[in-house]
């Protein structure tokens, strides 16, 4: 993009329409069933058909974009939100139940030869 | 009939789980460049661009022609199979984001030092970051065109790493080169677990 354009200060250059802790009512924190999320949770959306009137616009939007598994931070950048409204967000959606992350007994992933070869063989076969 | 909660737990076990990687190093050094060079998605990012005001801030000797940096997280993903997921993740490049190396650095199976011969000196910090916290890392040397070539045991001089870290010769814009430094990231995390059982 040319800053000598002029249109060059509409759409993604003067930033969101809505601020982005108006998405969250001002809410910094994440609930409590949020408060285990990272950068790379994987979250994924249940097929629930629980009452979506009281979603916004942003929380369904993440429903649509977790059908198939995707990290917080995947969602962060889809949603161009930034990560903390984005484990706001997901933390109200893990309460309802309207979308899983892995067990947290299991999501910290041990590091061991077998997980690090599983990699190796990854990497080597892209 | 199938309960809500065996239900829920068996659809638990479609998330996979995920590990990560860091690519670290200094400004404008081409770690986006080696994350989109592997990654099956094109990078995503949070990004900023620079203003005036940062140009004034940030080192840009010898990098003249990078008009844009990214100020937040950028990142790339490999699917390993279903059920894991290798990210990676390049740090903001500016001295003054290192708040967010921690985070970013937290549960890593190990970590890309890129350096640029034109400015081994950006390397230190990151070289220092990983050594302190013992997260298995390699320095990879990104072979710009038109930079000086150096034998590698100049660079490793110069660099001050040890023997035991790997350095390879690298160029970012290259998928086979870029695999072929990750691999021996994720060797050389292998060798650093046998040798602690």
């Amino acid at each position: 993009m040319s800053q000598h354009s002029a249109d060059w200060w509409y759409d993604e250059a003067a930033g969101p329409l809505v601020r982005p802790y108006a998405m969250v009512s001002g809410r910094t924190r994440p609930k409590p069933a949020g408060e285990e999320l990272t950068l790379t949770t994987q979250v994924r959306a249940l097929r629930t058909s629980s009452d979506h009137s009281s979603l916004s616009v942003e929380h369904l939007e993440i429903i649509k974009l977790c059908r198939k598994p995707l990290s917080v931070a995947e969602v962060a950048a889809y949603l161009h939100a930034p990560l903390v409204v984005v484990k706001v967000l997901l933390s109200d959606l893990i309460q309802r139940g309207d979308v899983i992350t892995r067990d947290p007994s299991r999501t910290a992933v041990p590091v061991d030869l077998n997980l690090l070869q599983k990699v190796l063989d990854g990497v080597r076969a892209i | 009939m199938v309960s809500v909660q065996s239900e829920q737990r068996r659809e638990e076990l479609l998330v996979p789980s995920s590990v990560k990687i860091v690519v670290a190093g200094g400004f404008g050094v081409g770690k986006t460049t080696m994350v989109g060079a592997v990654s099956e998605i094109t990078p995503l990012r949070t990004e900023e661009l620079l203003t005036e005001a940062g140009e004034e801030i940030d080192d840009l000797a010898g990098v003249e022609g990078k008009n844009t940096t990214t100020v937040a997280l950028d990142f790339g993903r490999i699917t390993i199979n279903p059920e894991l997921v290798l990210y990676l993740f390049g740090t903001p490049g500016q001295d003054r984001f290192w708040f967010m190396w921690d985070e970013l650095a937290m549960g890593s199976i190990g970590a890309v030092v890129l350096v640029d011969t034109r400015r081994l000196d950006a390397g230190f910090g990151a070289i220092d970051f990983f050594e302190r916290r013992g997260i298995p890392f390699v320095v990879a040397v990104n072979c710009f065109e038109g930079s000086h070539s150096y034998t590698t045991d100049e660079m490793r001089v110069a660099l001050d790493v040890a023997d035991t870290v790997p350095l390879v010769l690298c160029d970012a814009r290259d998928r086979e080169s870029c695999k072929a430094v990750l691999v021996r990231v994720i060797e050389h995390a292998m060798n650093k677990l046998d040798v602690m059982a």
